[in-house]
């Protein structure tokens, strides 16, 4: 029996996030084997095997794969499971997409988000906005299972798996992709950044004015809370919380934000917290490691400058 | 074009919930429960498409015990035309959920199934999937924009670092994102008028469906607490302390 992960690339490269599902998948000590879907991609299987601790790699190239669909990924993941006795990804979008669609079509039950794994089926995972750690044992035959990638450390380079090819089940039909509009940044992934600079709702028309030169200082990723994004002072995709992305840097700047429960279930694991607010009783001064009470937009220039120097 | 969307009944997300003391559980004994604010956003989006003549009848459905009725009357409220309650004690978890509104999909035949993103109390984000594997039918997670065309519905979803678009073949099944859109506000009178609505109930039990829960919970926990930190007088001792910190 072994185990069988769900590889996402962007095109190019293995998520980062994929390395930290192969390191979650050691828990079991049984062979790892990567699927890689893709249209064109042998680099990318190429770059799967050379992930250590990988024992193979399934390729499944087709043309319907350039953009995969979570029905057609979902449908060459069961028709691959049966013979596994875990099926794992990180908790991405697409994961998410993809791995409850494949458990339920094996008529198991699915662990989400799993920040630690102890063999072969207990796991912990948080509840309720991360204020729980909830400790469940399934008791299914094929345990599936999405990670939350920033528990686990990436596995290393340095290995030379097989790459075998598998053959892609035809599309469904049910659905068809039609475009994606993809930030383009030369910032790292929020998920993955080693500093990240996030802002509130009270930092307005300037976001980006104030925190692009701070984040910039680190080569760091902007993030934001869900009210600066309703309000429009920042994009979607870089709300971090309970509803947006998870993350857990080194550090993390927090300015001007409250410290909502929703937002802490994104940030709170992260190393170093900074909290930058002029309201002495936030809430989040009560997460921070270093707080400093003051106007943001006095303190932010000061202290990118003062970086600066 | 009939539209059915999946409520579920969940602790307010106002509610920091407790661990009891024999950490078996958490405490939600006498808490303030509400609709799962996805699903609020779901019932708002189905009601739009009535209101715009897309959809001609709106069902609410949600499986839970009896009070779970609170939610549906929150859905009546903002106007969908029906409810269903399947009434279970057995503790749910989404693979017997999304059995359950299999049942419901194959007697109501809607075009359209819209359902939470996530449940903010377990975050499991998996039964509107699961729904959509079962019925055979395609998908469309985290859904900020929908847009019926004939017989296919687009739904531009959030994903990491952007977005896409997808087009789905009707029926079909979209979670909804918290961009969709801003649930109306109730007024007084339709709530009391939602109260005096009728409630079809099924029981869980009469339909043969296994829904016996796969996972166990064995305890919960409280995270470990933070160490304390400590206030900076100003940006000169931040920095130092970032620097002693050794993260510059
Ligand atoms: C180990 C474990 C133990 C649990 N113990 C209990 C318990 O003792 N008591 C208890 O009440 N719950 C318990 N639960 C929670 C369980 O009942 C969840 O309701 C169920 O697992 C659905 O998960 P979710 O809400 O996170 O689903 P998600 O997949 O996050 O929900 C997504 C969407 O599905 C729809 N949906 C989900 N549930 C329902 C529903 N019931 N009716 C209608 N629509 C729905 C909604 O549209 C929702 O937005 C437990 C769960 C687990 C994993
Ligand atoms: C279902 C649901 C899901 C949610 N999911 C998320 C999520 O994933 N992520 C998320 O972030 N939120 C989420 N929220 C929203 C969350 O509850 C809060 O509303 C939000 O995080 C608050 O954002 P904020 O800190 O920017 O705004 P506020 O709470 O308004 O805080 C603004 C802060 O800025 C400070 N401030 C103002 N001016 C200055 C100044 N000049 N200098 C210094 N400080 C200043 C104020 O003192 C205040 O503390 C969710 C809510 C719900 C209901």
């Amino acid at each position: 029996m072994s185990i069988l992960i769900l590889a996402e690339h962007d095109g190019k490269h293995i998520k980062q996030s994929t390395r930290q599902a192969v390191a979650a998948a050691g828990a079991w000590q049984l062979p790892i084997h990567l699927v890689v879907t893709g249209a064109n991609s042998a680099d990318i299987a190429r770059e799967a095997s050379e992930i250590a601790s990988v024992a193979k790699v399934l390729h499944a190239d087709a043309a319907h794969f350039e953009h995969p669909l979570a029905e057609d990924v979902a449908a060459l993941l069961v028709q691959l499971g049966a013979d596994y006795k875990v099926i794992l990804s990180a908790h991405t979008a697409f994961s998410k997409s993809v791995l409850p669609r494949v458990a339920a079509l094996l008529d198991v039950g699915m662990v989400s988000d799993a920040v630690s794994i102890t063999a072969p089926a207990t796991y912990v995972r948080p509840i309720y906005a991360g204020n729980v750690l909830s400790t469940v044992e399934s008791s299914d035959a094929i345990q599936v299972v999405t990670i939350r990638a920033t528990s686990f450390a990436a596995a290393a380079a340095g290995g030379s798996a097989e790459v075998a090819t598998v053959s892609a089940p035809a599309s469904s039909g049910l659905s068809r992709w039609i475009k994606e509009d993809k930030t383009v940044s030369d910032r790292p992934e929020l998920s993955s950044a080693r500093v990240v600079v996030s802002g509130g709702r009270s930092l307005a028309e300037r976001f980006d004015e104030l925190l692009e030169p701070l984040a910039h200082r680190f080569g760091g990723a902007l993030g934001a809370t869900r009210a600066a994004v309703d309000a429009g002072f920042a994009p979607n995709d870089i709300q971090v919380g309970q509803t947006g992305t998870i993350v857990a840097p080194e550090l993390y700047f927090a300015i001007g934000i409250s410290g909502a429960m929703q937002h802490l279930a994104g940030m709170k694991d992260s190393k170093i917290i900074v909290a930058i607010n002029h309201d002495p009783d936030a809430p989040i001064f009560q997460h921070a490691d270093f707080g400093l009470v003051a106007n943001l937009f006095d303190a932010v220039p000061e202290l990118t400058t003062a970086l600066n120097q | 074009m009939k539209v059915l969307v999946a409520v579920k009944h969940v602790v307010d997300y106002n509610i920091k919930p407790r661990v009891k003391p024999d950490g078996s559980d958490v405490d939600i004994a006498g808490v303030k429960l509400s609709i799962n604010p996805f699903d609020e956003i779901a019932v708002e989006e189905a009601v739009r498409l009535k209101e715009r003549g897309v959809a001609t009848e709106v069902i609410a459905v949600t499986i839970g015990k009896t009070n779970s009725q609170d939610s549906l009357r929150h859905a009546l409220a903002m106007g969908v035309d029906k409810a269903v309650l399947i009434e279970t004690d057995v503790e749910l978890q989404p693979l017997g959920v999304a059995k359950l509104l299999k049942y419901v999909v194959e007697r109501e035949q809607p075009s359209l199934i819209i359902l939470g993103k996530q449940a903010i109390d377990d975050d499991l984000g998996q039964t509107g999937q699961m729904l959509a594997a079962l019925a055979n039918v395609g998908q469309g997670t985290f859904a900020s924009v929908i847009d019926i065309k004939g017989d296919e519905i687009e739904v531009t979803r959030e994903i990491d670092g952007g977005t896409d678009v997808v087009a789905l073949k009707l029926p079909a099944v979209v979670t909804t994102d918290l961009r969709l859109n801003e649930p109306r506000f109730i007024k007084l009178p339709n709530l009391m008028m939602a109260k005096k609505k009728p409630i079809e109930t099924i029981k869980a039990a009469d339909l043969g469906i296994d829904i016996s829960p796969r996972l166990k919970q064995l305890k919960v926990a409280d995270p470990e607490p933070r160490k304390p930190g400590i206030k900076v007088a100003n940006v000169a001792e931040l920095v130092e302390k970032l620097r002693l910190a050794e993260v510059l």
